[in-house]
Order: C-alpha cells, then sequence, then structure tokens
C-alpha cells in the first residue's frame, strides 16, 4: 500500500510546490503552500513519523503560513502594484542551474543505499521524546534561545520608530 | 516497499523546486515561501533517513530545521514590513539600498 499512497502524496507535494512559485498572487501561493505542507506531513505518516507529522501540521500551516496570510493581508498590495514578472536570460539560465541541481541530487540519491528495514518505530512520539530529553537536551534547550532572539527580532524590526 | 531513495528523490525535487522559486521570482513574500519549500525538502529526506536506519536522529533533526525555519519565517516577514513601509513595494530588484 506504501508506494501508492507515496506516489499519490509525492505528486500533490510536487504539484503543491509547482504553483507555488508560478501564481502571481502571493495568496494563492500560500494556500498552495499548505496543500504542499500537508502532503509532506501524509508523506512522514507513511514513513511512521507521527510526532514530526503532528508538528509539521501545527508549525508549518499552523503558524508559518498563518504569519504569512497575516503578512500578505496587512500590506495588502493592491492587484496592480504587483512585481511583473520578465523572463530575463538570467533568470532562464538560474531555472536551468536548478534543473541541474535536481538531476545532480537524483543521481545521487540514485547510489545512496540504504538497509531495507520495515519502517519502525523511530519517528513515535516516545522515541523522539526520549532522543530530544535526553541525547540532543542541550540542543533542544538551544532551540528556545534561538526563538527568543527571533521574537526580539521580529517585534524590534517591525515596530515603528520612536 | 518504496525504495529509500524515492524519498530522497522528492526531496531533491523539492528543494529544486524551491531553488527555482528563490532565482526567479521577483515577490519577495513567494521567494520566502520558497525557502520555506527547500526546507521541507531537507525535512523529507532527514525523516526518511531517519525510519530507513531506524534512528531518531533524523527526526530529531528535522525538528531543528522546523525551528529554524519558524524563526526565519518571522524575522523574514518582521524585515519585509520594514521595508515596505520605508519602500512602499515587494519587488526584490527595486529593494537595492544596500547596493552600491
Amino acid at each position: 500500500m506504501e508506494p501508492v499512497f507515496f506516489i499519490l502524496f509525492g505528486a500533490i507535494a510536487t504539484g503543491g510546490a509547482i504553483m507555488v512559485v508560478t501564481r502571481r498572487h502571493p495568496m494563492a501561493s500560500a494556500l498552495y503552500l499548505i496543500l504542499t505542507l500537508f502532503a509532506v506531513a501524509a508523506l512522514f505518516v507513511l514513513r511512521q513519523a507521527h510526532f514530526l507529522a503532528a508538528i509539521q501540521v501545527i508549525i508549518y500551516a499552523g503558524a508559518v503560513v498563518v504569519l504569512f496570510i497575516f503578512v500578505i493581508m496587512l500590506i495588502n498590495v493592491p492587484e496592480d502594484r504587483l512585481p511583473v514578472e520578465r523572463t530575463t536570460a538570467l533568470r532562464v539560465l538560474g531555472v536551468i542551474a536548478a534543473g541541474l541541481l535536481i538531476l545532480e541530487s537524483a543521481v545521487i540519491a540514485r547510489r545512496f543505499g540504504m538497509p531495507k528495514l520495515p519502517a519502525s518505530d523511530s519517528g513515535s512520539v516516545e522515541a523522539v521524546g526520549r532522543a530530544l530529553f535526553t541525547d540532543y537536551l542541550l540542543a533542544f534547550e538551544i532551540t528556545s534561545v534561538l526563538l527568543l532572539a527571533a521574537v526580539i527580532g521580529a517585534i524590534a524590526l517591525a515596530k515603528k520608530k520612536a | 516497499m518504496v525504495q529509500p531513495s524515492a524519498y530522497l528523490l522528492l526531496s531533491a525535487i523539492l528543494f529544486g523546486i524551491g531553488v527555482v522559486g528563490v532565482v526567479a521570482r521577483k515577490n519577495v513574500l513567494i521567494i520566502l515561501m520558497s525557502v520555506e519549500l527547500m526546507l521541507n525538502g531537507v525535512n523529507v529526506a532527514f525523516v526518511a533517513a531517519g525510519s530507513y536506519l531506524g534512528d531518531a536522529t533524523g527526526g530529531i533533526f528535522a525538528f531543528m530545521v522546523m525551528t529554524v525555519a519558524a524563526a526565519e519565517a518571522a524575522v523574514g516577514l518582521a524585515l519585509l514590513i520594514a521595508l515596505y513601509r520605508l519602500k512602499e513595494t515587494i519587488d526584490i530588484t527595486e529593494l537595492r539600498i544596500l547596493k552600491w
């Protein structure tokens, strides 16, 4: 059953990602981003990483994209003042370079062998929580400092100059 | 049974689409969203590797990437609001006050 769902959700994630980068209005992009993030969460569930699937939906779809939508509505750029996308030689070159990057990673991925274990419970809440609070406790605690810095930075940057 | 390389391939595709968004778009909001896409592509590789190797470390790294992504979105959007207040545009080619 896994291959069917992998192809289904992989196609949804890829299609959503293509729509994110091709839509003209950022609001449409944000909605397609939610679609992609949900499809990736479903892929996490396929790999038995239930904790990360939940976190993916809560943090990404629930917090990050809401933040994006909030800012899109806050600055509310009129339709006719959105940046006009022109195809310049440099842009085409950039897209070709990105395509080569995908190709290169695909070649490396094909050579990358891993033992074919059935999906283990290493992504369960218990396993991740145990690793997070024993082996990676310091990194986990430092994460809070990063978030505090981000909060202070965001407030300092976005507030009006007194 | 899906091969591990299939997940890595999907991860590479998501990352590559994110790169296209960053290099080819002019809208700052869409560029920031493309960065999120790239981080998500990396997460797919981390989770797949962690699950195929039976090690929780892959999940931990994906967790850290999500934290960084959330912080990056908050600071990036705050910068965008400050810039919009200053220049009234979200066109990346017009935001060049640091360019000499």
